[in-house]
C-alpha cells in the first residue's frame, strides 16, 4: 500500500498562501483516521478539541500571528497527559482515567499552534516491541496489516506511516520510537536524555524514558524537536541546555564528518538486506566525503540484560501507584485492603506488565540488590563509557535500527526473550542517554521497510540530524 | 544478672516550610481534608518531584547545629511499600548517601554532668498522608484518606545506640525539640505529630559488649509516653530474659490507653522496602558557599546562650535553664535585660509574671502584649525605687490591657512611691493615734501586730509608701 506523505513544510506553505485551511485539513485527517480503523492506530480521537483549535488557528494565520507548528496535525502516544482527556497507557487499569493536567510538551505543542488529533495505541505502559501488549488490541503495520508495526509507540508510527497525522510523538525507553519507525518506514528520533521534559509522560523507566517525534522526514523531526526540547523547571532531570534551530542546519553536507561503524552491531544475526543497507549507506557517505571508521562498543553484549534489570526495577516502583485506591481500576469484589491491591492489579495489568513488575521487584529485593541492580548500574556506566570512547573519534555512529524487518502478528508473543531481542540495537542508546534517530533506508524482499540508526553524542542532535538528512536524500 | 538497656531513637520532625517538599502545595496544619493537594502529591500518572530548596536549608541548619558533616553530594531513594495513604506506592527518602552524618548533641544528666549522644545521620524525606477510621463521619467498614500531609517535608534524625535509660531518652528528645524550635525549622509538637519518635531497644548484661536482640517501639505520641513506653519495654525484655526466654526482633506498638506495648501484627511489619536511588531527582549538591551562609545564619544555640546568661548576667543556673528553654523567651529576656541594670530582677519577672501570663493566655511570647523596651521601663522604675513591687504588679496588669507605658500609668494614677519621711511620719502618727490597743500590744512584745500596723499604713498611703522607709519610721515611732 502506498500513502501520500504530507511534510510540514509543504503543508504550511499551502496554509500560508491561503490554499489550504486548518479546518479543512483537520476534517480530511479525521476522515482518513475513520477510514483506517482497521489499523487500530488510535485509542482516543480528539475531534472536538481539534476542530475548535483549527478555527482559532485559521484566524491566527489570517492575523499573521500563528505559531511555528501552525496547523500541523500531530498524533500523540497515549502515555502523555492532556488535561481533560483520557490517558490509558494502553492499559485496562487506566481505561477510564482522565488526566487532570497537561504534560509540558503538550503545552509546548499547543502553544506553537499544532493540532493534536488523537492519542495513539501502544504496548501497555510502553512495555513491548510490537504493540501487541495493548489492552485495546494490537495496531497493525500499514505496509502489510499481517505484520506488527513495532512498539511500544506502534500507534504513533502507524499514524505517520498511513498519513493519519503529519507527525506523532512517541516515547522511547529502549527503542520504542526508533524500532516502530524502522518497521513502519518513517523517521523517528529519541533525543538525548534530559532534552525533552518528562513532566506528564507516564513513567515506565524514569532514567531511560524520553519523548521524541516520528514524522515523514528528518526535517519535520527537526522542526518538532525545536518546539518540544528545552529545560523544564517541573522536571529536575531536564537539562538546562540551549536548543538550537535544528532544521536550519540540514544542508545535505557530510563532508569531513567521521562516521563510526560499531562492529558489534554487524557481527551476525542481522537480516541480510539490512546488512546490505548499512553497506550501501556507508558507500554513499564515503562518496560524499565522510570518513568511515570501524569502532568497538565492547559492552554491547551486556546491554539487554542490563536494560531489563534497570527498566524493570524502576517500573516496579513507577507502577506501584496503580493500586485501586485513588484512581484507575478497582476490583469490585475485594473484601480487604490486601485483596483490593491484589485483585485490582491482577485484573488491571496485562501479562507483560506483571512479568516486568515481578522481575523488577525481584532484582531490588534484599539479598539480590547487589547482584542485580547495583551490578547493572555498574555495567551501565561501562556502556556509557563505550560510547564516550567511540565519540572521541567519531561524530556519529551508524548501525541498523533492528536486526530484522517487521515480523508477523503473533510471531513472537509466545517467547518474551525473543521479543526483547527486537530491541538489541536500540537499548544501549537509552542506557548511555545519547540521541539516536531511525530513518527508512529501502525495503527488504517482502517490501518491508529497513531502518538505519544514527547515534550522536549527548546533546549533539545536530550532527545526528545532518547525517540522517543526507542519508534520507541519498536513499538507494 | 543485672542488665543495661541500649537505646537508639529515630526522630521525625516536620519542617516548617511554606510548601511541600516536592510540589507547591501548602503545609498548614488543620486545613480541610484533601484541600492541600495537586497532581504531584496525589501521585497522578506522569508527575515528577521537584525538590524544595527551603527544606534542604532547614535540614542543613539542623545538621550544622548538631555537629554533623554536611555531604557535598547526597542522593534520594525510593522506599517501596503499599499503603493507602502513600499515593505513589513509595516514599521518597534518603538511604545511601544522606545529607548529614556523624553528629552529636549533649544532654545534661542529673547532677549536671554532660553526656554526648551520637547522631548517625539526618536525612530528608516526604511525609505520608493520613488514614482516617475513628471519626463519626467514617462508616464502620470504611477507611478514608486525607492526603493533605502527603509530601510535607520531614527530617529523620537517627541516633547512635548511646542512650542507656528512659530518662536519657527523654532528655535527648527534649534537647532535639528545643533545638528544632530554636532553629525555627519545626514546631516540636508531639501531640499534633510534627515531632515523632520511634525507639530501638535492647538489653544486655552489664559489662557485655555485644548488643542484645532489639525491638522497635512505635506510636509514642507524647514526651511522657516516650519515657513510659521505653521503661515498659525494658522491663518486658528484662522479665523475658530473667525467665529464661528470648527477645524476638519485632516491631512493638505503645498503647497509651492501656499503658502497654504490644507486638504489631507480623504481617504489617514484614517489609522489604527495596530502596533504590530515585531516578526522578538529580543528586543533591551543596556548595560550600551555601553551607557557610546557613552556618552564619544560625542563631545562638541554647547551651551557648545558657552559658552566656550565667557568665554575663550572673544568673543562677536554674534561671538560665528556664530562660533559655525557648528561643523566643530567651530573646525577650535578653532584649529586656540589656536595658535593665538588675538582671536578677528581670529574670524573676520574666520567669514569674511573664511566663504566668503566657500560660494563662495560652500564647507565645511573640504575641505578648508588652515588648521588651516597655517592660524594661517598668522594671527600671522598680529598680530605682520610684514604685514598689506591689505597685509594679498593678502597672504590669494595666500594661497588659491598656497598651500604655509604665511611666504614663504612674503619672496618670499618681502611683509614684512616697519616700518623703515627713509625709510618711504624718501618716504613721495618724495610725498610732487610731490604733491605741494594737500599739500597746506591740509594745508589750507582740511582734506580729507590727505587720497589721504596716498594712494599715500602706492602706492609708494607697500602697505608695516606700516600704523600707515606712518600716523604719513606724519602728522608731513605736519605740518611743
Ligand atoms: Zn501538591
Amino acid at each position: 500500500m502506498d500513502f501520500p506523505k504530507t511534510t510540514i513544510r509543504a503543508f504550511q506553505e499551502k496554509l500560508f498562501r491561503g490554499e489550504q485551511s486548518v479546518v479543512a485539513a483537520v476534517a480530511a485527517y479525521l476522515q482518513r483516521i475513520a477510514a483506517a480503523k482497521n489499523l487500530n492506530a488510535f485509542l482516543t480521537i480528539l475531534d472536538d478539541r481539534a476542530n475548535a483549535r483549527a478555527h482559532a488557528i485559521d484566524a491566527k494565520i489570517k492575523r499573521g500571528a500563528a505559531g511555528k507548528l501552525a496547523g500541523v496535525i500531530i498524533a500523540v502516544k497515549d502515555i502523555l497527559a492532556m488535561k481533560g482527556e483520557r490517558l490509558t497507557c494502553g492499559s485496562r487499569i487506566l481505561e477510564n482515567f482522565v488526566s487532570p493536567y497537561d504534560a509540558t510538551i503538550i503545552q509546548k505543542l499547543e502553544a506553537a499552534d499544532a493540532i493534536i488529533i488523537g492519542k495513539t495505541n501502544m504496548d501497555e505502559f510502553a512495555m513491548g516491541s510490537s504493540t501487541e501488549n495493548s489492552a485495546f488490541g494490537p495496531a497493525k503495520n500499514p505496509i502489510n496489516p499481517d505484520y506488527v508495526p513495532g512498539g511500544s509507540s506502534g500507534g504513533s508510527a502507524v499514524a505517520v506511516a498511513a498519513n493519519l497525522a503529519m507527525a506523532a510523538l512517541g516515547s522511547d525507553t529502549g527503542g520504542s520510537i526508533r524500532q516502530p519507525a524502522a518497521l513502519c518506514g518513517v523517521v523517528g528520533m529519541k533525543p538525548t536524555y534530559g532534552r525533552v521534559s518528562r513532566f506528564g509522560l507516564v513513567a515506565f523507566a524514569s532514567s531511560l524514558d524520553q519523548v521524541g517525534p516520528l514524522a515523514h522526514s528528518v526535517e519535520d523531526v527537526a522542526r518538532i524537536l525545536e518546539v518540544i526540547c528545552g529545560h523544564d523547571e517541573r522536571d529536575s532531570t531536564s537539562a538546562p541546555v540551549a536548543v538550537e534551530e535544528f532544521s536550519r542546519f540540514l544542508d545535505g553536507e557530510v563532508k569531513g564528518k567521521v562516521v563510526g561503524l560499531p562492529k558489534e552491531y554487524l557481527a551476525g544475526g542481522v537480516q541480510k538486506e539490512i546488512h546490505a543497507a548499512v553497506t550501501a549507506a556507508k558507500a554513499r557517505l564515503q562518496e560524499a566525503g565522510a570518513v568511515i571508521k570501524e569502532v568497538s562498543l565492547p559492552h554491547t553484549r551486556y546491554a539487554i540484560a542490563t536494560y531489563y534489570i534497570i527498566c524493570t526495577a524502576e517500573a516496579s516502583a513507577n507502577l506501584a501507584r496503580y493500586d485501586g485506591a485513588r484512581y484507575g481500576h478497582r476490583s469490585r469484589d475485594a473484601q480487604s485492603l490486601e485483596e483490593m491491591y491484589v485483585k485490582s492489579r491482577s485484573e488491571g495489568f496485562g501479562a507483560e506488565v506483571k512479568r516486568r513488575i515481578m522481575l523488577g521487584t525481584y532484582v531490588l529485593s534484599s539479598g539480590y540488590y547487589d547482584a542485580y541492580y547495583r551490578r547493572a548500574q555498574k555495567v551501565r556506566t561501562l556502556i556509557r563509557r563505550d560510547f564516550e570512547q567511540a565519540f572521541k573519534e567519531c561524530d556519529v555512529l551508524l548501525t541498523p535500527t533492528t536486526p530484522t524487518t517487521a515480523f508477523k502478528l503473533g510471531e513472537k508473543t509466545a517467547d518474551p526473550l525473543e521479543m526483547y531481542l527486537a530491541d538489541i540495537f536500540t537499548v544501549s542508546i537509552n542506557l548511555a542517554g545519547v540521541p539516536a534517530i531511525s530513518i527508512p533506508f529501502g525495503v527488504d524482499a517482502k517490501g518491508l521497510p529497513i531502518g538505519l540508526q544514527i547515534i550522536g553524542k549527548a546533546f549533539d542532535e545536530k550532527n545526528v540530524l545532518q547525517t540522517a538528512h543526507f542519508l534520507e536524500t541519498a536513499h538507494p | 544478672m543485672k542488665y543495661e538497656p541500649v537505646i537508639g531513637l529515630e526522630v521525625h520532625a516536620q519542617l516548617l516550610t511554606e510548601s511541600k517538599i516536592f510540589c507547591r502545595c501548602g503545609t498548614a496544619f488543620g486545613a480541610p481534608q484533601n484541600s492541600q493537594v495537586c497532581p504531584i502529591c496525589l501521585g497522578m500518572p506522569g508527575v515528577l518531584p521537584v525538590l524544595n530548596r527551603q527544606a534542604v536549608a532547614f535540614a542543613i541548619r539542623m545538621g550544622l547545629a548538631t555537629n554533623c558533616r554536611i555531604a557535598a553530594h547526597s542522593i534520594f531513594a525510593r522506599k517501596n511499600y503499599f499503603y493507602p495513604d502513600l499515593p505513589k506506592g513509595y516514599q521518597i527518602s534518603q538511604y545511601e548517601e544522606p545529607l548529614c552524618e556523624n553528629g552529636w548533641v549533649e544532654i545534661e544528666m542529673e547532677g549536671g554532668a554532660l553526656k554526648r549522644i551520637g547522631l548517625t545521620r539526618i536525612h530528608l524525606e516526604e511525609d505520608a498522608g493520613k488514614s482516617v477510621h475513628a471519626e463519626e463521619y467514617v462508616a464502620g467498614n470504611e477507611t478514608l484518606i486525607d492526603v493533605n500531609r502527603c509530601g510535607t517535608p520531614l527530617i529523620e534524625i537517627v541516633s547512635e545506640p548511646d542512650i542507656r535509660s528512659p530518662r536519657e531518652a527523654y532528655l535527648y528528645l527534649n534537647r532535639l525539640r528545643q533545638l528544632v524550635r530554636y532553629l525555627g525549622i519545626c514546631d516540636g509538637n508531639m501531640e499534633e505529630g510534627s515531632l515523632r519518635c520511634d525507639a530501638n531497644i535492647s538489653i544486655r548484661p552489664i559489662g557485655e559488649e555485644k548488643f542484645g536482640v532489639k525491638t522497635e517501639l512505635k506510636n509514642m505520641n507524647s514526651f511522657r509516653n516516650v519515657e513510659k513506653a521505653i521503661e515498659f519495654e525494658i522491663n518486658r525484655q528484662t522479665q523475658l530474659l530473667e525467665a529464661g526466654g528470648r527477645v524476638v526482633q519485632q516491631t512493638m506498638l505503645w498503647d497509651a490507653n492501656d499503658g502497654k506495648v504490644l507486638p504489631m501484627r507480623s504481617k504489617e511489619e514484614a517489609h522489604d522496602y527495596r530502596y533504590f536511588p530515585e531516578p526522578d531527582l538529580v543528586p543533591l549538591r551543596i556548595d560550600e558557599k551555601w553551607r557557610e551562609e546557613i552556618q552564619a545564619s544560625l542563631p545562638e544555640l541554647p547551651w551557648a546562650r545558657r552559658h552566656r546568661f550565667i557568665e554575663h548576667y550572673g544568673l543562677p543556673k536554674y534561671d538560665a535553664e528556664v530562660l533559655t528553654e525557648e528561643q523566643a523567651v530567651a530573646e525577650f529576656f535578653d532584649a529586656t535585660a540589656r536595658l535593665v541594670k538588675d538582671a536578677k530582677l528581670t529574670s524573676n519577672w520574666v520567669m514569674g509574671e511573664v511566663l504566668r501570663v503566657l500560660k494563662e493566655q495560652k500564647i507565645d511570647i511573640t504575641q505578648f502584649a508588652i515588648k521588651p523596651a516597655a517592660f524594661a521601663e517598668l522594671l527600671n522604675l522598680m529598680a530605682a525605687g520610684t514604685i514598689s513591687a506591689k505597685i509594679a504588679k498593678e502597672i504590669f496588669e494595666a500594661m497588659l490591657t491598656g497598651g500604655k507605658s509604665a511611666k504614663t500609668i504612674v503619672a496618670e494614677k499618681g502611683l509614684v512611691q512616697v519616700s518623703d519621711t515627713g509625709v510618711i511620719e504624718k501618716a504613721v502618727d495618724a495610725i498610732i493615734a487610731a490604733h491605741p490597743q494594737e500599739v500597746a500590744r506591740y509594745r508589750n512584745g507582740e511582734e506580729k501586730v507590727f505587720g497589721f500596723l504596716v498594712g494599715q499604713l500602706m492602706k492609708a498611703t494607697q500602697g505608695k509608701a516606700n516600704p523600707k522607709v515606712a518600716n523604719e519610721v513606724l519602728r522608731s515611732k513605736l519605740a518611743n
